[in-house]
């Protein structure tokens, strides 16, 4: 696997919907980080805020500093969104030419388009925004495998693997295995490795991969 | 192991408001209490947590105010002791806290204001720094997580130094920021609890704890000030960066420092711009100030969100203006910056660049115009009551009851998640006109039912949480009952402070220890009074909406509806469905039906979608929550469901 190890600062933005474990992904990040020698900072917001809405972790990896936990506007250099429309909200704000997506397939639909009075871009027109405001991108099922699994929420766990496998964050299995052992039960390692995995298989063959632009 | 007792010099990851709770251990903390609102729920939550390895007293007080007094008890008993609250807690506290100040205390005592600039999650963006000012209380404002635990701990120490209450103020991209903490020792001995009340009246460690003789005693007060206003011209935590003589001198406070450290990164100005952070931010330290700020002519003041740190180097600077010369001020007061809403690297960069006349660097033209055309295709995402929520089917059951009664009847609403209800996109039937503080609405409800004699003849209801109905409701609800106000007041219980994470309440049988305890009931507080009371569930919606039909119809005083069903977030519900529910295709009429879409245009559960393509209603099972209110709400019965999983 490459690895991109940050000689600077290395900005990432994990995005999504209120309840899709946002939270959890970026804690399981940065303590991987942390335990690496970085000094992380995460900027998020909880609360009332993620009821139903559009939720954002900012997790922001430098050798020595603590840094802004916002990140400024076009400053990511990678984009993690567990809901499609969410990393296109994102690229709008942070993005810029050099910037990297991996995003989920699978819509949560915002209140606007359930009642009809907004609509929602087909895969196809995200896919193709992607490849226009994204150096390189990646689309996986993750929530299809989450059903797999037994959990739609563990969706958020194969992102995290299927970003293992991109090399674009320095982290691999066994930094994961060791971080969630101090967070998660016992009887809940199993399957979360599982999801891991099936997020790495998932960027290994490419199913949905769209593509190193 | 929990990471809140991580050994000395260990490197964690912490969340700001874990940090001010480790700063806290390693004061020597002995009691804590607060009551849940975010940003700041994690400080209590997460001592909560290691209370019984550190011997420690943690409470859910029922409102900020009582945490404060029971925090206060401990300092007067030589404890140390913290109170944590948001920042509209200080203003429910503030009453206690001004008598407070006034009888001084004597263990540490610590008061924790976590502030939401830009109203993240609160109905205000209230500002309690000018309580500290008000008051004349000593104010820290950490700018990372390091200082978050170090001044955390040094607030005790300075607290027992003057002998009277510090405060510690914070904000969101703080308390729910996190970065890496070097852990100092906790200590190893704990303090017994002496209260001592027989010596003289002016002696506050020996004496009664009281705020007379009040000019003498405020005159005593007035003299410990100047000792921490010494105390603050020394202190390591505040810290000039940047050249000799700066062009522009940044003076700064709390996230915004890293804001401004951020901003002169994108702008490269890095060697043209100073940075004064200060972490003592009430009294100022005037000889601190003096020394820097003469080092520039230009002077910017960055801070969320009135501009309390301007006015106050304002007036320090006019005192000492024939020493330090003629300055140019930039802040709030002339529009530099934004005097509402919160700040972040960009607002900064372009206030530092406007004044440097340096613009931030942005992508090239080409790709702002592809955003640009990405942006139309974006539809917004409103917030909403989320899958399976109680309150969904109780504000449905609340609009039904209001339109067959057909008088317009209305609802005060009060905070929660239940806010929402106040905002149109939550649901299609918004029926919440007013919306303040917490038990504000029971108040204004037995206001607006007095107004019948001026003409004001619609029904009158009120809501509020099962949370929310100890801390603030109480007093209105009495005022109403004895005041002969006809309302109609609905409890939303779900079970739990859910919308900070459910933290216990009087209500429920367990306490922040996790200690069973006796849980006060709702119901029978409003029969004490002498309401006529009644409890359901808001998912039977033809029994809520019969008992609320009748409730206003009914003429007299106070009725009280109880609607029961726990938060789908909450520990018990979480994962489990009830039901498993789908839309029988064959059944739907979609379009064709006369309903109108009642289900998702109207009802607005975010997991009941419309099909376009097909024209039918389709239930997203990975969303589902299984409740199965919307079964009762099809008019064609389409909606069907079956047993579940729990």
């Amino acid at each position: 696997m490459k690895k991109r190890k940050p000689a600077k600062i290395l900005n990432l933005i994990l995005t999504g919907v209120g309840g899709q474990g946002n939270v959890m992904a970026s804690r399981v990040l940065a303590g991987m980080l942390v335990d690496a020698g970085y000094v992380v900072t995460i900027g998020e917001t909880f609360g009332m805020s993620q009821r139903g809405g559009s939720v954002m972790s900012h997790l922001r990896v430098s050798p020595d500093e603590v840094k802004s936990p916002q990140i400024p506007a076009w400053g990511a250099d990678v984009i993690v969104a567990l809901e499609p429309l969410e990393a296109l909200r994102v690229l709008g704000v942070y993005g810029n030419p050099d910037v990297c997506v991996l995003s989920n397939t699978r819509p949560v639909y915002p209140i606007g388009v359930i009642t009809g009075e907004l609509g929602y871009p087909s895969r196809e027109i995200i896919m193709e925004k992607f490849s226009l405001l994204a150096a390189s991108a990646w689309m996986i099922d993750a929530t299809d495998a989450g059903v797999r699994l037994g959990n739609p929420v563990l969706s958020n766990i194969v992102m995290i693997g299927a970003l293992a496998e991109t090399g674009l964050v320095p982290f691999n299995r066994g930094m994961f295995a060791k971080e969630i052992k101090k967070t998660l039960p016992p009887d809940k390692i199993f399957i979360n490795m599982k999801a891991f995995d099936e997020g790495r298989a998932m960027i290994r063959q490419g199913p949905v991969a769209l593509k190193n632009l | 192991m929990n990471k809140l007792l991580s050994p000395d010099k260990s490197t964690v990851l912490f969340l700001g408001n874990e940090a001010i709770a480790r700063g806290a251990l390693e004061a020597g903390l002995a009691v804590a209490t607060g009551y849940p609102g975010t940003p700041s729920s994690e400080v209590i939550e997460s001592l909560a947590g290691v209370a019984a390895r550190r011997n420690l007293y943690v409470e859910w007080s029922v409102n900020e105010k009582v945490a404060l007094e029971v925090a206060a008890a401990a300092s007067f008993s030589g404890l140390r002791a913290m109170a944590v609250m948001k920042q509209n807690g200080v203003n429910v506290a503030s009453d206690f806290l001004l008598h407070l100040i006034a009888s001084g205390t004597r263990g540490g005592l610590v008061l924790v204001s976590c502030e939401d600039p830009g109203a993240l999650s609160s109905v205000n963006e209230g500002e309690s720094r000018y309580f500290a000012r008000m008051l004349e209380m000593p104010l820290l404002e950490p700018a990372d997580f390091q200082e978050a635990k170090d001044l955390t701990k040094w607030a005790f120490e300075l607290s027992e130094e003057i002998r009277n209450v510090v405060m510690l103020r914070s904000v969101t991209r703080m308390s729910h920021a996190s970065g890496n903490v070097v852990c100092a020792k906790l200590p190893t001995k704990s303090r017994r609890a002496k209260f001592e009340y027989d010596g003289p009246v002016m002696d506050s460690q020996t004496g009664p704890m009281i705020s007379t003789p009040v000019v003498a005693k405020h005159r005593l007060h007035q003299e410990k000030l100047k000792t921490v206003e010494a105390l603050f011209e020394k202190s390591p935590f505040n810290r000039y960066s940047g050249p000799a003589k700066p062009k522009l001198l940044v003076v700064t406070s709390s996230v915004c420092f890293l804001y401004v450290r951020e901003a002169l990164s994108m702008l490269e100005l890095e060697r043209d711009v100073g940075i004064l952070k200060l972490a003592t931010t009430w009294p100022l330290p005037p000889r601190l100030l003096e020394r820097n700020l003469k080092r520039a002519e230009k002077i910017l003041v960055v801070e969320e969100v009135l501009p309390f740190l301007e006015e106050n180097v304002k007036v320090l600077a006019s005192a000492m203006a024939g020493r330090i010369g003629v300055k140019t001020f930039f802040g709030k007061y002339d529009g530099t910056l934004p005097a509402a809403g919160e700040l972040n690297p960009d607002i900064v960069a372009r206030a530092i660049g406007g004044i440097m006349k340096v613009k931030p660097k942005t992508p090239p033209a080409s790709y702002l115009a592809e955003v640009k055309k990405a942006a139309a295709l974006i539809p917004a995402r409103e917030q909403t009551f989320c899958a399976g929520c109680p309150h969904r089917a109780s504000f449905w059951n609340i609009r039904r009851a209001i339109a067959l009664d057909g008088r317009e009847g209305f609802v005060c609403g009060d905070i929660g998640c239940y806010s929402m209800a106040a905002l149109s996109p939550a649901t299609g039937y918004n029926t919440m006109p007013t919306l303040h503080s917490m038990g504000s609405g029971t108040g204004l409800a037995g206001g607006f039912a007095k107004l019948s004699a001026f003409g004001l003849g619609k029904p009158v209801m009120a809501v509020c949480g099962d949370s929310t109905f100890y801390h603030a409701v109480i007093p209105a609800l009495i005022n109403a009952q004895h005041n002969r106000a006809d309302i109609t007041f609905i409890v939303l219980d779900n079970a739990g402070t859910a919308m900070t994470g459910f933290q216990p309440h009087p209500g429920l049988p367990v306490s922040a220890l996790k200690e069973t305890v006796p849980a006060v009931d709702i119901a029978c507080v409003c029969r004490g009074i002498g309401a006529k009371v009644a409890v359901a569930d808001p998912f039977d919606i033809d029994g809520t909406s019969k008992i609320l039909t009748d409730y206003l119809a009914e003429k007299g005083s106070v009725k009280v509806l109880i609607l029961r069903q726990a938060c789908a977030l909450s520990p018990e519900k979480k994962g489990k469905k009830t039901f498993d529910v789908r839309v029988n295709e064959e059944l739907c009429l979609g379009d064709a039906c006369g309903c109108n879409r009642l289900c998702t245009r109207v009802f607005r559960c975010p997991a009941l979608t419309w099909d376009s393509a097909r024209k039918k209603a389709v239930v997203d099972e990975v969303i589902c929550a299984g409740c199965g209110v919307c079964v009762s709400i099809c008019p064609q019965n389409a909606i069907v469901k079956a047993q579940g999983n729990m």
